[in-house]
């Protein structure tokens, strides 16, 4: 390949001058890559509109409910009684035309996409078809806002958990490589296979329904209690079944996967001799197996931060958890483009902000990256 | 050839790539039997089917072998028709012809009962035949003491249903006990007991016509019921259970199958061809990463079509560009360089010849591994969706059997089988394409031989 093209300048620039300051480099590679990044977003949102939307039969179902709402408010309302068949017609066509009008459904959808995409990237999330929040907003905002704490609270524990002991129970098997534990986790690895709403099934049918000790569903007992020691305690209890069943679901195959990725590194030559020169255990393993291998930690652990954004879908709705995942499944029921587009927008900007930062992230623990070097990419 | 059965002879050494590939036979063997057994056709009939299919079935019955582990025995169903020539003589009807066009006719079903708990409803359903004058029948029960009980006398149109349960009348006769329970009842014992032996129900009928013909079923709704259990619409589980083993199999095979396979000719595709190629596809994947993978299919399941066909492509469709197709590129950039290759661009072969004969075999041994092992994660993906509300319209499938179950609050009633029965079949056939997988990835994959 002798010439480069365009394209591929852009992805991944090489610096070919080596006397060029850090600084220039960092920054050029940093404007570089957010101008990629971006582009990504633009083309998956715009996408993800046009799905949402359906490439307008979408728009077909709307207007559908609103003729029919419309009709039937008019034909039923007393006062219109003594209008004349014709009046009565321009007064629903009217009506409709207004409701239309107020929802964009007068415009083309290419028109309405491109506007839809402007206001998404600039965070502006704008009003709910269909859904409203508790409170009883329509404000799209509003909406994830007020679910997003319960995801938050059902995802990150159970996701902090999950990843804190795999990573520790797999450093405590790649030192006992071949032992009983060892052999255990792997033959349990396949069970991961299964999702958690699985798992839950089976969580629900022992705790709740045969033992009756945890609830079925919910966050929070009905009526809520007073106090707030006990409100939490509530939501405790009915936080421990969906957790659970998210930790078990892929507890052993990441197990499995730290134990091999470790022992992987530890048969590098420097572990053995550090081993050779009697370092504890506890030595090697901090300095020799966990520094190199940082960058891939970070990059799960980032990555699974931004998981909690999406909840999980049938998850919490299987367990009734009132988090951003049932809403994005119950605004798809309702056909609500503007929560669908919001919920999307906002992952897809988290995504991209920690894949960008995570290249600063890798200079900054690992020596041996470069920043815009055409040493480690991610 | 020999490389192969090398491979083979250490694949049988791992035990969980034996249990896999048995429960994948079986599954196959399930799966044919279905396809055999019960034609399509036959199967959306009886799926779709409400009363007219499914009318002699009891409401949630667990299956018949619940009994092996319970001490207290529960009714199993049955129905016993006189349409049916019996062999055994536990449906008798013997017509006798009278006087001025009239006949008699004369019905017995005998059956055992050694249960513990009474049956949830018994129902006699009437076939009879006559131009302008009703036949009339009187009800009996045989208990196995040989007590007598009226159930009824009336008169008996074309199609009619008689259900004991729902007779006052009988009810206020067997001391305001319900038919079902007072029927069989000891009369010794204070609370309602079921007496245990023989029962006969005698159906005497007298018809009015020269043709005129009483036929009539018998029908007794225990509490358990086949192999598998019924639904809330009365249906056979088996039915649901059978069929969904080919569904779970050829969508995850399919999807594993048209996804790897496909990425990993747009892999070869790109790295071959190099420059614009390679950059689009490296561009569409880091799209495809911000793209929301499960909320798309739930779309594309509420708005378009729940069709499982559709499904599956949409699901291969958003699969290809997955991480998967990196890993596979940084491969065939090295493979592209080995001499091989240059000595085949030397003697002038195609690029197609390049790329299907001697870049994509190459990577066979690491596509088998990660084809069987995504499998599951396939099979799980259309119940997951089905659990949402989102299978397939017509046909049965394992998810969406959990899926009306949980829409019946199963758990929560107690018709545990109704969940566990689907659920444990896709466990099975997930441990099974995963523990395979497993043993595979282990062979073909060198790096983790040993570890």
């Amino acid at each position: 390949m002798t010439t480069l093209s365009e394209a591929q300048e852009i992805s991944q620039p090489v610096v070919r001058k080596a006397t060029r300051s850090t600084f220039v480099r960092v920054l050029q590679y940093s404007a570089v890559r957010l101008i990629t990044l971006f582009g990504t977003i633009v083309v998956a949102v715009y996408l993800t509109i046009m799905i949402a939307n359906m490439g307008g039969y979408v728009d077909e179902i709307m207007r559908g409910e609103i003729r029919e709402r419309i009709t039937l408010q008019v034909v039923n309302n007393p006062a219109n009684r003594n209008l004349d068949p014709d009046a009565l017609n321009k007064l629903v066509l009217d009506k409709i035309a207004l409701e239309e009008k107020r929802l964009g459904l007068n415009q083309p959808l290419a028109m309405r996409s491109f506007r839809y995409l402007a206001n998404a990237l600039t965070l502006n999330l704008g009003r709910a078809v269909n859904m409203t929040s508790d409170s009883g907003s329509r404000t799209v905002r509003l909406i994830i806002l007020e679910r997003l704490p319960a995801t938050l609270l059902l995802m990150g524990t159970a996701n902090l958990i999950l990843f804190f002991s795999a990573i520790f129970f797999a450093l405590s098997l790649s030192r006992k490589y071949g032992s009983f534990w060892d052999k255990a986790v792997i033959a349990f690895s396949p069970t991961s296979s299964a999702p958690p709403w699985f798992y839950g099934i089976f969580l629900i049918l022992i705790f709740a329904a045969v033992l009756k000790i945890l609830p079925f569903g919910g966050m929070v007992d009905a009526p809520p209690p007073d106090n707030s020691i006990g409100y939490a305690l509530s939501v405790f209890k009915h936080m421990t079944l969906p957790a659970t069943a998210l930790i078990i679901s892929s507890l052993f195959l990441s197990i499995y996967n730290w134990r091999t990725f470790f022992l992987i590194y530890s048969s590098e030559d420097y572990v053995e001799m550090a081993k050779a020169k009697g370092l504890s255990s506890r030595d090697i393993e901090r300095r020799y197996i966990l520094r190199p291998t940082l960058p891939t930690i970070i990059t799960n652990f980032a990555l699974l931060l931004i998981s909690l954004w999406t909840g999980a879908i049938i998850t919490e709705t299987v367990f009734l958890w009132p988090g951003l995942g049932r809403t994005y499944f119950r605004a798809i029921g309702l056909y609500d483009t503007p929560v669908i587009v919001g919920l999307s927008i906002v992952y897809a900007y988290l995504l991209a902000i920690t894949v960008f930062l995570l290249d600063f992230v890798y200079a900054l623990v690992d020596p041996r990256v470069k920043i815009g070097g055409s040493g480690k990419q991610s | 050839m020999n490389a192969l059965r090398r491979n083979l002879r250490e694949i049988l050494r791992y035990p969980s790539a034996i249990a896999g590939t048995v429960i994948i036979l079986l599954l196959i063997a399930v799966s044919v039997y279905a396809l055999v057994a019960i034609p399509y056709q036959e199967v959306l009939r009886l799926w779709r089917g409400g009363e007219n299919v499914w009318y002699a079935n009891p409401q949630y019955a667990p299956p018949v072998w619940m009994n092996y582990f319970t001490r207290k025995k529960l009714p199993v169903s049955f129905a016993m028709s006189t349409a049916e020539v019996n062999e055994d003589e536990a449906v008798m009807k013997i017509v006798e012809v009278g006087a001025q066009n009239t006949s008699k006719t004369y019905i017995t079903y005998t059956f055992d009962f050694n249960y513990d708990d009474f049956p949830q409803e018994m129902s006699l359903y009437f076939t009879t035949t006559y131009e302008a004058k009703q036949p009339f029948v009187s009800v009996l029960w045989i208990t196995p003491d040989g007590r007598e009980i009226r159930i009824g006398d009336f008169g008996v149109s074309k199609k009619m249903t008689y259900r004991m349960s729902q007779d006052e009348k009988l009810k206020r006769r067997l001391g305001g006990l319900p038919p079902v329970q007072g029927l069989f009842a000891d009369p010794n014992s204070e609370t309602p007991v079921p007496l245990k032996g023989t029962y006969q129900v005698v159906i005497n009928g007298v018809s009015f016509e020269q043709d005129s013909n009483i036929d009539a079923e018998f029908v007794f709704y225990g509490q358990v019921y086949g192999l598998a259990g019924t639904d809330h619409l009365r249906r056979d589980l088996m039915v649901g259970l059978l069929y969904g083993a080919p569904i779970a199999l050829a969508f995850g095979l399919l999807a594993a199958l048209g996804t790897s396979l496909l990425t990993m000719i747009i892999a070869a595709v790109g790295t071959w061809y190099g420059s614009w190629v390679d950059e689009l596809i490296q561009r569409i994947t880091e799209v495809n990463m911000v793209l929301p993978f499960l909320a798309i299919l739930i779309m594309v399941g509420t708005f378009y079509s729940r069709s499982i066909w559709t499904i599956l492509g949409v699901t291969i469709l958003l699969s290809i560009f997955s991480g998967a197709i990196k890993s596979y590129r940084a491969i065939f950039l090295q493979v592209k360089e080995s001499a091989y290759i240059e000595a085949a661009r030397a003697y002038g072969a195609s690029d197609a010849r390049v790329i299907f004969s001697y870049l994509i075999p190459r990577m066979i041994p690491l596509l088998i591994p990660g084809l069987v092992s995504a499998v599951p994660a396939f099979v799980f993906l259309e119940a997951s969706l089905a659990v949402l509300g989102l299978g397939d319209p017509s046909l049965p499938t394992w998810g969406k059997i959990i899926n009306d179950a949980w829409l019946s609050s199963a758990l929560y009633r107690g018709y545990y089988y109704w969940i566990l029965e689907p659920a444990i079949l896709l466990m099975i056939t997930g441990l099974g394409f995963a523990m395979l997988g497993f043993a595979l990835d282990r062979v073909f994959n060198p790096r983790l031989r040993g570890l």
